[in-house]
């Protein structure tokens, strides 16, 4: 086996999330089953919605559940709480998600996800080194952007984020734009 | 051409797998390592390298087959040489295209089996199976009057598939039920991925119109018993059609032997180029069947008031047709016939073997799919404890070995096996001891790679060693 690519793409990161992934397990009174989406439901200051994607080229899976804190002046992830299967690429990336988002503001949210898809489009090369610096554990997967194939398995949770967010209906999230770097 | 219509129906055979079983039969010539070094030499991609000048081991053959110089020159020949519109046009370029494209239907038909007006020229394999699907449709619309009626499908009429299918052979199935309001059903697999031939009794029944299954699976490469298939078919008639798609490339076929009414197979996977594949159809059934795709070239006399169509398998090329891929696809025919198929089969069960070695020698390794060599082609799918296909695919990757990755166009094969991808390693005509040696080394590092199991003597796993991970 070479070296050096392997462990540049399979980061010991990566592999504790996807060993050990954060907010794993969909509440059994939550919006359906794993597999299904969801759209919103409003309680009190609080919002939950719930999005289902697939990667048809390789069949991995994600169901993802946000809820929001829609009691303050702007909405707030309070959790997101998923159910997946896939490369480990794909679940750890839901695993790092989830540590990034939760108790962000929406506008941090559409942030974070317009910087990892930086990276992902980033061919190996990464990106600046503020931007690096925010993505925290996401700047991992760096050595992702290098494989074509797997740069969707590791935007497979963040478009499950933004789907479900879309279903809160608590606001749209901001279409990403090109010029932030 | 070939001559007389024969109307009559064809004999059953059951010329699947030869599978050594035959004591008559005469020894299978396999390829000498002198002719195996010669048809390597034949693939000028088999010579490139990959990342830092690693050898390329390809074993993803089942996805698609790489192609011979003939096939390149073939096709290179046509445009320099050849180009023009065919079955138009009275001029020597028209008649010299026209020939080659005929020639290469013959040479395509000869290959399988069949004669060359039985041979449909499609898009691919895909194409040629909703073409079926297809003219069915239009059959239950009333088209293609009385002698069409054999093809028309109503509420509480059965459509069979099998649950190892290719998508390309189920799909198109949901969709003509769907449209015509025919039940689908289906015979189940067993746990090795056999189709189970105890079911074929109750599941076609004299509601089935249609059979359609699959000759090996793309993924377990387990090959289909026709026989009993076609013998079932013809006691209800029902119509067969075969998905002869992996089976063609990689052992002697003989559509008129196996007595199928329809077969689909490509271009891509047997040596020749994408853009074309092939439907086989009876020559009594192509007779009778409707038009799918309607337009120029596929006609006979066309008035304001109305049209007459041309006989097959005109009647079902519409439009201009992949005249240098047909020319191509011919071309890799007449290549694998030159060198035998009895010895490319024979080739092949050598590395199918060696295969399931490899997948057997490696600890956490799971077989998906029987592990006799003599049931299956050298498609072999396998499932690694702990480490998803596509982590899997990755590492091997990393080694130079392309293998594929996924549900390869088989979710409920995988569905039915508790596993959502497998990698699938298959070999070629081209394929070498060397490749699948390569393979097992790559394979035995993947679990030590992700730390699940240490090789023996190399301590501790290799992963998680790069840098920048906070």
């Amino acid at each position: 086996m070479s070296t050096g690519s392997m462990e540049q793409l399979y980061q010991q990161v990566i592999l504790d999330h996807a060993k050990f992934p954060h907010g794993r397990g969909l509440p059994t009174d939550g919006l359906g089953p794993a597999g299904a989406s969801a759209t919103a439901v409003v309680d009190h200051g609080t919002c939950a919605a719930q999005s289902h994607q697939v990667n048809p080229t390789c069949g991995d899976e994600v169901t993802l559940r946000v809820d929001l804190d829609t009691s303050g002046a702007a909405p707030v992830v309070s959790d997101v709480r998923w159910e997946g299967q896939g490369c480990s690429i794909s679940q750890a990336s839901v695993s790092v998600l989830h540590d990034l988002v939760v108790g962000a503001d929406l506008a941090r949210v559409d942030e974070l996800g317009r910087h990892f898809r930086l990276l992902m489009s980033s061919r190996g090369a990464g990106v600046d080194e503020a931007v690096e610096e925010d993505l925290g554990d996401a700047a991992a997967f760096t050595g992702v952007s290098r494989y074509p194939a797997r740069i969707k398995c590791a935007l497979l949770g963040w478009s499950a984020l933004n789907d479900a967010l879309i279903r809160t209906g608590a606001t749209a999230p901001a279409t990403p734009t090109k010029e932030t770097a | 051409m070939t001559t007389t219509i024969d109307a009559t129906t064809p004999p059953v055979g059951d010329a699947t797998h030869a599978a050594g079983t035959d004591a008559t039969a005469p020894p299978r010539r396999h390829l000498s390592a002198g002719e195996l070094a010669a048809v390597r030499a034949d693939f000028p991609l088999l010579q490139r390298t990959l990342r830092d000048g690693r050898r390329l081991v390809y074993l993803d053959t089942g996805a698609t087959s790489q192609k011979p110089d003939v096939v390149l020159d073939a096709e290179q020949d046509f445009y320099t040489q050849r180009n023009a519109a065919v079955h138009r046009g009275a001029h020597q370029l028209a008649e010299e295209a026209t020939e080659a494209f005929e020639t290469a239907r013959e040479q395509v038909a000869r290959f399988v089996g069949a004669d060359a007006d039985e041979i449909v020229w499609t898009s691919n394999a895909t194409a040629a199976i909703n073409l079926v699907a297809y003219a069915m449709s239009n059959a239950s619309l009333g088209r293609g009057g009385d002698a069409a009626r054999r093809f028309a499908l109503a509420p509480g009429d059965e459509i069979v598939v099998t649950e190892a299918e290719h998508h390309a052979n189920l799909v198109p199935w949901q969709e003509l039920a769907a449209r015509t309001g025919a039940t689908l059903r289906w015979i189940g697999v067993d746990d090795d991925g056999r189709l189970r031939l105890d079911e074929l009794a109750t599941v076609v029944t004299e509601r089935t119109k249609v059979l359609a299954f699959t000759h090996a699976s793309n993924v377990t490469g387990a090959v289909t018993r026709v026989a009993p298939f076609v013998a079932r078919a013809r006691e209800v008639g029902a119509l067969t059609v075969l998905d002869a798609c992996q089976s063609v490339p990689h052992m002697p076929v003989d559509l008129h032997a196996l007595g199928v009414d329809f077969a689909a197979f490509s271009g891509h996977k047997m040596l020749g180029p994408t853009g074309v594949g092939a439907l086989y159809g009876r020559r009594e059934l192509l007779a009778a069947m409707p038009p799918v795709t309607t337009g120029g070239s596929m006609v006979e006399v066309v008035t304001m008031a109305g049209t007459t169509y041309a006989p097959p398998p005109q009647r079902f090329e519409a439009g201009t047709q992949m005249v240098s891929q047909a020319i191509g696809m011919g071309a890799a025919a007449t290549y694998l016939a030159e060198l035998g198929m009895d010895a490319v089969e024979a080739h092949e069960q050598t590395l199918t073997q060696l295969l399931l070695d490899a997948v057997a020698s490696v600890p956490g390794v799971r077989l998906v799919g029987p592990a006799d060599a003599r049931e299956r082609l050298a498609t072999v799918a396998f499932v690694v404890d702990g480490v998803h296909a596509h982590d899997v695919g990755q590492v091997l990757d990393d080694a130079g070995v392309a293998v594929r990755v996924g549900h390869h166009c088989a979710q409920p094969l995988h569905r039915r096996f508790g596993v959502a991808a497998t990698a699938r390693a298959t070999a070629g005509v081209y394929t070498s001891a060397e490749d699948v040696e390569a393979f097992r080394e790559a394979l035995a590092g993947v679990r030590t790679f992700f730390g699940l199991e240490s090789a023996p003597g190399v301590p501790g796993g290799a992963a998680g060693k790069g840098t920048g991970a906070r």
